[in-house]
């Protein structure tokens, strides 16, 4: 009972605190402590970053399709790197690099789980604001610190860091080894290092809020599945992201200093290195260590926002709840657990390969009761087609296809075959890319009103959604053969091998379908920009949902309900139930009389 | 200038597209009242979801038909390598078998159950038996490919020594690769990168005190005798590397500092290789392309591509730098008979030293500087 009394506690503080303050423009729309204010600078900061993410996938894709043939787009964007509109060959690995950085950490992680898991564990759970407005702060200006540091990163003289989003040394460590390794890198590792505390802070703050501040009558098994998934997301950031951060600082050192925990027996650019009794393999454990876990930390928020949504949707309760939770819990555990599965062939004992392939092919289980509870929940609903629920059916979809050829690559007997070829790819593009990103869409349509007390328009974001959709399929299906056909990632040009001659139409193919993806993007940026101030007014509650962010006025305000904070009287899913005259009861009505609580 | 022009034409192009998407949005304002799905929005959306269905089996059928002819499921040259190409070919049917089936409930009840006014869903929250069902089913399948995948994960990397296997080693450089042999002893002689002396042709750093180096032969092709279990040992001087033998199932990263290894047998010579329909029409629809394109490029005044012929590839498959795309190396399987004379024809690293003057000079200093250094 005592978290109820620190709520109360909490609230009357606020209550004191909001009618003394007189906000400025800084304190309400920069240096913000208000939760909601702080979703939407996390969405703004992400969309940059992910426009520039995608600009880049662009450009690299127009290089595979049309290797070493002049471009103007080249020449103009990058400049000094593309002489007489060619692409470098170093520029093109850094391409690669940051649009792997940009979407996994900035977009996906940061401007998915930051943005909703801001916005909604107060409101959902019936909280005035987060544990600390401070931290949540601080947390968002380190992640904007971070995005800073990687744009300029972009801009260094000897180039930003091109070894890939997996920065293995020593092609990392060496600054002989690639014009990349040199200050791209160190920015690249400081702007991680300060990405990772502001997620550690967030992440910290979630936790917190969401098992100390719950309104009266949420009990744990009365949270919105989104609420879950947030928590649990945190709670796997918690674990994995410091050991990222301390692989960071070694790999630091090692640049920096002349340790050689990851380095030895180097010789390079005729000459033997000092470097002694380090491995590389120690690194990639550390790195996968969190590198795992962080396909989970993106999935599982947008597993979360597309269970709520197609709930409210298809107006029937999420289909099998309990379960729903517990494969959350089994992802997180298992995902702690597998990342070995990415280091099959690095050498290390094939032993360890027999356990991570056990281990990952476990994760197929929890994955695949979700996608059916899933489907079921469509089963015999009265589904409202709005653009969020397009998205949401979209990510079962991506996440089933991409989702499935897990089970080649997670076999380490069929792993030495595909590993590294664009199988990979388009395996990851679909079941943590696309279905993540569609899951970020979904929130954005379902919760914009929320946000922004507007509506976006519906028919821009059927054509939206309608584009992407082809689009992504036509992209990422045609890649899973051009990778069975054995052709390696991360070539800049595939025309020193004649053997891959045969291929070079389809990457033609698969870079129309992403140019064409890429543009149509514009119609959501207008959507979405020019909604904030000329779409149409939203009602309180427009998708007629029973979560309790639609109890809240909707006119932002601090502190979030003007009156009293709401009680919970049932969980987040009573759509359509029997006895009811409307098709949703919110968690605030107190039950009937004689009416049965599905207690789970 | 062009730079210039080429950006003022982006943005051009990019408020082209804004000023568009925002006349359909002005024209479309005043007529819809809502922007929440209507039902007229609902029954067309249901039908695209059909149509969507349709499309991902159309391109699923198309993808098959086109580029069906997958050389990582089939013409394998190794003897584990049918076992791999088995194995792949359960998990993809199994794939897209559940692909079908899902994709097919997922859109078919999007369609199926499209809103309508008045309508009311089924308050259906959970059904134990039904959750157990599908548990227990992906546990089972998940169980029978996890055993035999082990089970042919664990032959392949499990090495037997008593087959007396060839012993190569693979080094990878940025961004060539080189094959060491053992010689007549078919035991390599110790090496390390602080061995490598430039100026003397010691680019492998092979100990040149070592009795068992003075044999080993260094190439840059890699010769490999059919039938014979060969036992690869990885090095790499100075970044991760991944030697990708595609043909022979076949894939290891070359770590510095360590030696990691792989062995396979190889069951089919270059030669027959070409020789086998498959290989004989991909060959020719390559050097069909390969036409087509030269006339392009003579028709610029650039030369003409050769004509492709069919060899064993090994290629780097871990970001290595700036040339990463074209590190490579030729793999040719032969005969014992071919192999033995090709191996006869090779300097052994002795003869291949420069200044052989200096070299017992040098053995003392480097054995007694480097002896703890020394891996093998």
């Amino acid at each position: 009972m005592s978290a109820h009394e620190d709520n109360h506690a909490h609230e009357a503080h606020d209550d004191h605190g909001h009618h003394h303050h007189k906000e400025t423009f800084v304190t309400k729309y920069i240096f913000s402590q208000d939760h909601k204010m702080i979703a939407k600078q996390y969405l703004i900061t992400g969309t940059i970053m992910g426009v520039i993410g995608v600009l880049m996938s662009m450009m690299f894709r127009m290089q595979i399709a049309w290797p070493e043939e002049p471009n103007v787009l080249f020449e103009a964007l990058l400049g000094k790197w593309a002489p007489e509109g060619v692409m470098d060959a170093d520029i093109y690995l850094a391409l690669v690099t940051i649009h792997g950085t940009i979407m996994v950490f900035f977009v996906l992680t940061a401007g998915l789980s930051g943005t909703f898991s801001n916005l909604l564990i107060p409101l959902q759970i019936g909280a005035r604001d987060m544990a600390s407005g401070f931290l949540n702060m601080v947390s968002y200006w380190l992640f904007f610190l971070s995005s800073v540091i990687m744009v300029i990163s972009l801009f260094v003289e000897a180039g930003p860091a091109a070894a890939g989003w997996t920065i293995y040394p020593p092609l990392s460590a060496l600054p002989m080894a690639q014009g990349g390794s040199g200050m791209g890198m160190t920015l690249w590792l400081v702007s991680m290092a300060i990405f990772i505390a502001s997620s550690l802070l967030g992440s910290l703050n979630y936790i917190v809020t969401v098992i100390n501040l719950r309104t009266k009558g949420m009990s744990m098994t009365r949270l919105p599945l989104t609420i879950w998934a947030f928590f649990i997301t945190a709670v796997i950031g918690v674990i994995s992201f410091p050991v990222l951060l301390s692989a960071a600082l070694l790999l630091i050192m090692d640049r920096s200093f002349g340790t050689s925990f990851f380095l030895s027996d180097i010789f390079i650019q005729g000459e033997v290195l000092h470097y002694q009794g380090g491995s590389p393999v120690l690194f990639e454990h550390l790195f996968w260590f969190l590198g795992h876990p962080e396909v989970y930390i993106v999935i599982l928020p947008a597993m979360g926002l597309v269970s709520e949504i197609m709930a409210s949707n298809s107006r029937k309760p999420i289909f099998g709840y309990r379960a729903m939770i517990a494969s959350i819990l089994a992802i997180a555990f298992l995902s702690t657990i597998v990342w070995g599965h990415h280091m099959f062939i690095s050498g290390m004992n094939p032993f360890l390969g027999s356990v991570f392939t056990f281990t990952t092919l476990l994760i197929a289980i929890p994955s695949a009761v979700k996608a059916f509870n899933w489907i079921t929940t469509l089963w015999k609903g009265n589904l409202q087609m709005n653009p969020a629920m397009l998205f949401s059916i979209g990510f079962v979809s991506t996440f089933i296809t991409g989702g499935l050829t897990g089970i080649i690559l997670g076999d380490s007997a069929l792993d030495i075959n595909v590993h590294d070829t664009y199988f990979v790819v388009a395996h990851f593009h679909l079941v943590m890319g696309i279905s993540a990103l569609y899951g970020m869409f979904a929130g954005i349509y379902h919760w914009y009103p929320k946000m922004f007390g507007r509506m976006l328009n519906k028919n821009l974001g059927y054509i939206h959604f309608w584009i992407t959709a082809v689009c992504a399929y036509g992209v990422f299906f045609p890649m899973h053969f051009i990778g069975m056909a054995g052709l390696p990632r991360r070539y800049y040009t595939n025309s020193n091998f004649p053997l891959f001659d045969d291929l070079a139409n389809v990457n033609v193919i698969i870079t129309i379908f992403a140019l064409v993806g890429g543009v149509v993007q514009i119609i959501y940026l207008y959507n979405f920009f020019s909604s904030i101030f000329y779409g149409k007014k939203a009602v309180q509650n427009p998708w007629k949902s029973t979560t309790l962010e639609w109890t809240t006025p909707v006119e932002h305000m601090h502190g979030n309900w003007p009156g009293d904070i709401p009680h919970v009287y049932r969980w987040a899913y009573d759509y359509s139930k029997p006895g009811h005259d409307v098709d949703f009861v919110p968690q605030n009505i107190p039950l009937k009389e004689g009416e049965e609580e599905l207690q789970h | 200038m062009t730079t210039l022009l080429t950006i003022i034409v982006l943005i051009f192009i990019l408020v082209a597209i804004w000023q568009i998407v925002k006349i359909f949005d002005l024209a479309q304002a005043k007529n819809e009242n809502s922007q929440v799905a209507t039902d007229k929005d609902n029954t067309i959306n249901a039908y695209l979801m059909m149509g969507f269905l349709a499309f991902i089996y159309i391109i699923t059928i198309v993808c098959f038909v086109k580029w069906g002819d997958l050389p990582l499921m089939s013409n394998s040259a190794s003897e584990h390598g049918p076992k791999i190409d088995n194995l792949m070919i359960i998990s993809m049917v199994l794939i897209f078998f559940v692909q079908t089936v899902t994709q097919f409930l997922l859109h078919y009840f999007a369609y199926k159950y499209k809103g309508e006014k008045g309508k009311k869903a089924l308050f259906f929250a959970d059904n134990n038996k039904l959750e157990f069902i599908w548990t227990i089913i992906p546990v089972i399948v998940l169980a029978g490919l996890i055993i035999y995948g082990l089970n042919t994960w664990i032959n392949i990397m499990g090495v037997d020594e008593s087959e007396d296997p060839l012993i190569v080693e693979l080094y990878a450089q940025q961004f060539n690769w080189k094959a060491r042999y053992g010689g007549d002893d078919n035991t390599l002689g110790k090496a390390n990168v602080r061995l490598i002396d430039i100026d003397r042709a010691n680019i492998l750093g092979v100990d040149e005190a070592d009795p068992n180096a003075q044999d080993d032969v260094i190439t840059t092709e890699l010769h490999l005798p059919v039938g014979k279990p060969v036992l690869f040992k990885m090095r790499s001087q100075d970044v991760l590397h991944s030697a990708y033998m595609p043909h022979f199932r076949a894939q290891m990263n070359c770590v510095p500092g360590m030696i990691t290894q792989f062995g396979f047998t190889p069951t089919v010579t270059t030669a027959e290789m070409r020789q086998t329909q498959e290989i004989v029409d991909k060959v020719k629809n390559i050097n069909k392309i390969r036409v087509e394109k030269s006339k392009d490029l003579v028709a610029n005044g650039g030369e003409a591509l050769e004509p492709y012929e069919f060899d064993y590839l090994l290629l780097c498959n871990k970001i290595c730098g700036k040339s990463h795309y074209n590190m490579q190396m030729k793999i040719i399987v032969e005969t014992q008979e071919e192999y033995d004379a090709w191996i006869k024809e090779q300097k052994t690293f002795k003869a291949s030293m420069t200044n052989e003057a200096e070299v017992e000079t040098l053995i003392e200093v480097t054995t007694t500087e480097v002896a703890e250094t020394v891996t093998q």
